[in-house]
């Protein structure tokens, strides 16, 4: 392999996306055994403005690419010019966010590289990049090796620490835009439908609290007062999202996002598989379940048997009083 | 509307006790594992008969669905399932698990999709047996096709569908102009989630995937079923991704139950020092 090329993702307001820190850290583990340097392409409206803050990550080369087609996000406009820089390069990265799940293996078509998704770490054998990933709903890690000239991956954000600024000031190429294809022709932007928020971001608060389909139409009502008192984001069940008890951006699991807080609590949460898969590497687990035998408590640090509706009130009681009598 | 809907059996991860790892570390031993189809791919399906009917009671057939998968010979059973529950026609490209990776598939279905010519793909978002959540992406940018992936709406204009996407932030809506590509998510079987042209927005599907009645499972016994060889699709394009090993994941052991919340939050300050 020679160089990296991590892709910035970008907030609806231009800015930086921290997730981005973490294809930061797997290029650099990457680049750190095989030697090479790094570069980062940043994509918008406009570049320029989010290119303060990644100059000091030690890139030898920050790429600026601006185009009013690039305000907002979509795979057809973007590919083309991620795969026109990328060309030049022996690995491109993102984060497994739905911007980097969606963006890379569309890249990587078109440079006929392979792909190696969900990365939770990289190490180097016989002079080669092996990826490790995790599969069957997280019940097996397997190892992997790409054989294309060119190689992608997406980061699992959990699993790599956010990078850490290293100071100086990255030189800037601006390279231009990649006209449209047919492809980018016949997508059209619609609309987001954001939910905003002024709790942490899901994949990235140090307390998660997730409520599951036991909950019912009272999620809300329960749930804020728990996360409220400990400053953390709300996560769900796919059973409450399906029973639209939480919007679908809350769901954790394998097929949603993966966290790993230092406390995550789990409420009216059984434990499936599919959802363990999105939690496993939380510091602290805590779970209530009326159920003692509930699959959750096989690896919830700390179990309480009951009913929610009565234990999470009390909780958050016991919770406000901890609070005010460390202040 | 004709659309193809790429399946793929896997071995159910369902059951965690059962995944294991060959003591060689070489392979998954999937020996304690059941196949089914892949869950998003069942999801897919759907999703096409939707938009290939007129949602009423009895449902009226618009249009062709035609499934593919690349698999061996015993996964023309779950080719037949999907013809019991309403696609049209199957193909199966004769490959061994082994020969494939997501690279090829998508190589592959593009040959198939410039043969059908078909005016959607319709696929599942992942596989969730390699988790790799990669060839509808690659398919796409092989056709030069729009795309949106992680799809929970699907609603079908003349010319076009209007798809909402699951994203890290809400829910994105886009619009591709046919022939165009969805890969999709777990909310795509809701019961408002999919329309046709043809079907009234009044209408309200069951929540879930519908079942094959008997019936029909002895009639799609008779529905074309064809195997291509993996070699006329690919050319001579070769694996590009290889697994040297597998491991399980440390496991995290169960720890106590704790009396009441006072406990709770007392072991929480003082014994796990995160609060
Ligand atoms: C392809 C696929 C992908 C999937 N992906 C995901 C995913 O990403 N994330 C995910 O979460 N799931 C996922 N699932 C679904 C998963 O298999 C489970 O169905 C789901 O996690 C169950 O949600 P739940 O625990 O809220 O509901 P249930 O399993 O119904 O559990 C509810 C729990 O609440 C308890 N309870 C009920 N009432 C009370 C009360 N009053 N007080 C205390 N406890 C109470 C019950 O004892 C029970 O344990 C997926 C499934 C498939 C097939
Ligand atoms: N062997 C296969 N045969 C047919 N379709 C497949 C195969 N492998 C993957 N797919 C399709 O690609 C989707 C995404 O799979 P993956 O990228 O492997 O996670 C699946 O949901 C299927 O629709």
């Amino acid at each position: 392999m020679s160089d990296a090329l991590v892709v910035a993702e970008l907030a609806e307001d231009g800015t930086v996306r921290r997730a981005t820190l973490s294809a930061i850290s797997l290029a650099r583990q990457a680049l750190g055994a095989l030697g090479g340097s790094l570069s980062i392409l940043v994509l918008g409206a406009d570049a320029a403005s989010a290119a303060p803050e990644l100059a000091g990550f030690g890139a030898a080369k920050l790429y600026l690419c601006s185009d009013a087609s690039l305000k907002n996000y979509t795979a057809e406009h973007f590919a083309p010019s991620v795969a026109e820089v990328g060309r030049k390069f022996g690995l491109i990265v993102a984060t497994a966010t739905s911007f980097g799940k969606d963006l890379i293996p569309r890249v990587a078509a078109r440079l006929d590289a392979a792909y190696a998704g969900d990365c939770a770490a990289v190490s180097v054998q016989n002079g080669k990049l092996v990826y490790k990933r995790p599969m069957f709903a997280g019940n097996a890690f397997g190892y992997c090796e790409l054989s294309t000239p060119i190689q992608t991956a997406t980061a699992r954000q959990s699993e790599f620490e956010p990078a850490a600024p290293t100071g100086g000031n990255s030189p800037i190429e601006t390279v231009n835009k990649v006209p449209p294809g047919q492809a980018a022709r016949r997508v059209e932007y619609v609309s987001l439908d954001a939910v905003k928020s002024e709790r942490p971001e899901l994949t990235e608060a140090s307390v998660v609290v997730s409520g599951g389909r036991a909950l019912k139409e009272r999620f809300n009502e329960i749930i804020v007062p728990l996360a409220d008192v400990l400053g953390a984001a709300i996560g769900a069940s796919r059973a409450a999202v399906d029973a639209g008890y939480a919007p679908g951006d809350y769901q954790v699991g394998q097929t949603g996002k993966v966290v790993a807080p230092e406390l995550y609590i789990a409420v009216g949460i059984s434990g499936a598989i599919q959802h363990v898969a999105g939690i496993k590497s939380s510091k602290v687990i805590v779970a209530i379940n009326r159920d003692g035998d509930a699959p959750i408590f096989q690896l919830a640090d700390y179990g309480l048997v009951g009913d929610l509706f009565k234990l999470v009130p009390e909780l958050v009681e016991a919770l406000k009083k901890h609070k005010a009598e460390k202040a | 509307m004709k659309i193809l809907v790429p399946l793929k059996r896997v071995a159910d991860p369902d059951n965690a006790n059962k995944v294991k790892v060959s003591s060689a570390g070489d392979k998954i031993d999937i020996s304690g594992l059941e196949w089914k189809l892949n869950p998003f791919d069942e999801y897919a399906l759907e999703a096409a008969l939707r938009l290939t009917e007129n949602g009423k009671t009895p449902k009226s057939r618009e249009g062709e669905v035609v499934v593919v998968t690349l698999a061996p010979s015993d996964a023309e059973t779950t080719l037949r399932s999907a013809l019991a529950t309403g696609a049209d026609r199957a193909i199966r490209v004769d490959a061994a698990d082994e020969q494939l990776d997501g690279r090829l598939v998508s190589l592959a279905l593009k040959k198939l999709v410039e043969e059908e010519k078909p005016d959607a793909v319709i696929m599942g978002k992942q596989a969730v047996d390699g988790d790799t959540n990669q060839v509808g992406q690659e398919l796409a940018e092989l056709l030069d096709w729009p795309m949106a992936t992680f799809a929970a709406t699907i609603h079908e204009e003349p010319g076009a569908l209007l798809v909402g996407r699951e994203v890290d932030g809400g829910v994105l809506t886009l619009r591709l102009k046919l022939p165009a590509l969805v890969t999709v998510d777990l909310r795509i079987v809701a019961p408002t989630s999919v329309y046709s042209t043809k079907t009234e927005r009044s209408f309200k599907y069951n929540e879930g995937v519908r079942f094959a009645p008997l019936p029909a499972i002895m009639a799609a016994k008779k529905k074309p079923l064809v195997v291509r060889p993996l070699g006329e699709l690919v050319g001579a394009a070769a694996l590009s991704t290889r697994y040297l090993r597998f491991e399980r994941p440390p496991q995290r052991s169960s720890g106590v139950k704790v009396k009441d919340v006072n406990e709770l939050v007392h072991k929480l300050a003082t014994e796990a020092k995160v609060i």
